[in-house]
């Protein structure tokens, strides 16, 4: 696709939500909605971060996707930026593949290998403690779904990284208010989960999840205080597939032939 | 033994920069030479024993060694997933050390009895397992692990003797028979001692009785142990754990597997302690893993085994 400066970001999102639609339908597997809500997340992390510095580079910034069932996006995040071949893609939900349903550490651009929710903060703290004990400025992003604050140990990783005051680490809250079975509302209501991660002493973003350019600003200033950074990101489930967006379904549905060639359709109207 | 390893460990932080201790706010008082020598390199993470694995498990992809410290129940189990799908899955050399074997904690009940930390670890291809027999066991068994690539559990025992005959030798992945015999009691760890204590009675009793000592667990087979199978025409497992899982399974596994046609008898905790409590020495009596009662069940498998 051709990118213009100005909008590189976007173009990026959308790229990544085309190669979502694109490998999930060839595949036949879901969680296509869980992907779709983070793309325009990854498109700037990656696309503004020293995340995608050499993968050998023990300074380089760390990126952990905790919600690891939106892989995909992950994975044509790193497509986008060159990191992951279009083959490579094309191996999704294959034999012996590298591209499975959830990231596996053994894939260069994977860190840590996550699809068990809950992991991936206290994966995330002990990799800012790291980076402070070797006097590195690395930074770490962990990049997690709304249900996962269901998981106490996410607790438990808040509370440490508050207390510790890891400056360097950001937590990023997918909100896209779903989770497998249903809306969190109905499943386990989080109304104030913004104002707990403040009391916990987390400096709080709220932030237009679908925004890159906003995206990208506010990452680039993690590191920049003492206390770690929670971004309150919210988002629309299935973002950019209108028949997909905040329907419960589309957690786990795969694409029928008609389905995709109208997703793409939809996507090429330019609803990022 | 965990004075024993909080004192190699300080030690070993004076050479190898990698090292971290991070205690799940237990260890009272065990720690405070080691704080007082690396006050940078501890950490109490606070009683959240999952998140402990999970920083360890970051700390070791940017290339440390952590060393993480609960009572072993709750180093093992409440923490296991993480375990599993940190350390192990991503191949780091975090050592997970859980105190307390068997019934060490015998007066604290159910919840600190550790029965089936060997068993889930065991069950773990890249997970090596070591469960010294006493203090000079658990230095050298330290020694002997310190340079791993992968996560080990270290199960220490809480108390006990030292096991004169054994002389703190320590082989990884390879038991250390003290004493050959037709019978073989075959003893985990902590229980030597008692292992001994058992022969001694088999020998007053007129029943020659050997003692093997396993105190690790690696994905390969233990030539010792198969030795001692093959030779022996009764075996004897004396593990203060449940019986399904941990080192009885262990010898039975490899006698079916070998063809040996060794008579094994496992003595470990057959039912789940449920409102129980006590010392330690009466609570591996009632679980049938005393001394006394060993010897009853060797005399049994005898028995069997002439048959």
């Amino acid at each position: 696709m051709a990118h213009q400066a100005a909008t590189g970001l976007a173009s990026d999102a959308e790229e990544i939500r085309r190669i979502v639609l694109e490998q999930s339908f060839r595949a036949g597997v879901g969680h296509i909605g869980s992907a779709l809500s983070i793309a325009d997340i990854l498109a700037a992390l990656l696309g503004s971060s020293a995340s995608i510095a050499d993968p050998a580079d023990p300074d380089r910034d760390r990126l952990i996707l905790s919600k690891g069932h939106a892989a995909l996006a992950l994975y044509a995040a790193l497509a986008v930026r060159g990191r992951v071949s279009a083959e490579q893609l094309d191996t999704f939900c294959g034999d012996g593949t590298e591209l499975g349903v959830h990231p596996e550490p053994t894939l260069a651009g994977v860190d840590f290998g996550t699809g068990s929710l809950g992991h991936g903060l206290s994966l995330a703290s002990g990799a800012a403690l790291g980076a402070r004990w070797q006097g590195s400025a690395r930074r770490v992003f962990a990049l997690l779904s709304d249900a996962e604050c269901n998981e106490g140990s996410t607790w438990e990783a808040a509370m440490f990284a508050a207390h510790h005051r890891l400056g360097n680490l950001a937590a990023i809250v997918d909100l896209n208010g779903q989770q497998a079975l249903g809306y969190t509302e109905d499943v386990l209501n989080l109304p104030g989960l913004t104002d707990a991660w403040r009391a916990l002493g987390w400096r709080v973003v709220e932030i237009d999840g679908h925004d890159t350019a906003a995206l990208a600003s506010g990452f680039a200033a993690v590191g920049e205080e003492e206390r770690p950074t929670l971004f309150a990101a919210r988002t629309t489930f299935g973002k950019g597939v209108s028949f997909m967006e905040s329907k419960i379904e589309w957690h786990y549905l795969p694409l029928t032939d008609e389905l995709y060639a109208e997703a793409l359709a939809g996507l090429g109207g330019g609803s990022t | 033994m965990r004075t024993a390893f909080a004192a190699w460990l300080a030690d070993r932080a004076d050479t190898d920069d990698r090292v971290r201790l991070l205690t799940g706010d237990l260890g009272f008082q065990v720690f405070d030479g080691f704080a007082e020598r690396h006050p940078d390199r501890f950490l109490n993470v606070g009683v959240a024993e999952q998140n402990m694995v999970g920083i360890a498990t970051g700390l070791g992809e940017a290339g440390f060694v952590p060393f993480v410290y609960s009572i072993a129940t709750f180093a093992s189990m409440r923490a296991y997933e993480f375990i599993r799908n940190g350390p192990l899955l991503h191949r780091l050399p975090v050592r997970v050390v859980g105190v307390g074997a068997g019934f060490d904690y015998g007066h604290n009940g159910m919840t600190h009895f550790a029965l089936e930390d060997v068993a889930i670890m065991r069950a773990q291809p890249g997970m090596t397992v070591v469960a010294p027999a006493d203090r000079a066991q658990t230095r050298a068994a330290l020694d002997a692990i310190a340079e791993l690539p992968g996560p080990v559990y270290l199960r220490l025992g809480k108390g006990g003797e030292e096991v004169a005959e054994l002389e703190g030798r320590f082989e990884l992945g390879r038991s250390i028979t003290l004493r050959e015999g037709e019978v073989m009691l075959v003893a985990l760890g902590s229980m030597a001692g008692e292992a001994l204590a058992a022969a001694d009675l088999l020998a007053s009793a007129g029943v020659a009785a050997g003692v093997t000592v396993v105190s690790s667990f690696t994905a390969e087979p233990d030539p010792e142990l198969d030795r001692v199978l093959d030779s022996a025409s009764v075996a004897v497992a004396v593990e203060a754990a449940y019986v399904n899982g941990g080192l009885g399974s262990c010898l039975a596994e490899r006698i079916a597997e070998s063809g040996s046609r060794c008579r094994l008898v496992r003595c470990g905790v057959r039912t789940m302690p449920h409102g129980l409590s006590g010392s330690l020495d009466f609570l591996n009596d009632v679980a049938g893993i005393s001394a006394r009662k060993v010897a009853d069940e060797a005399l049994r498998g005898v028995a069997l085994a002439a048959d």
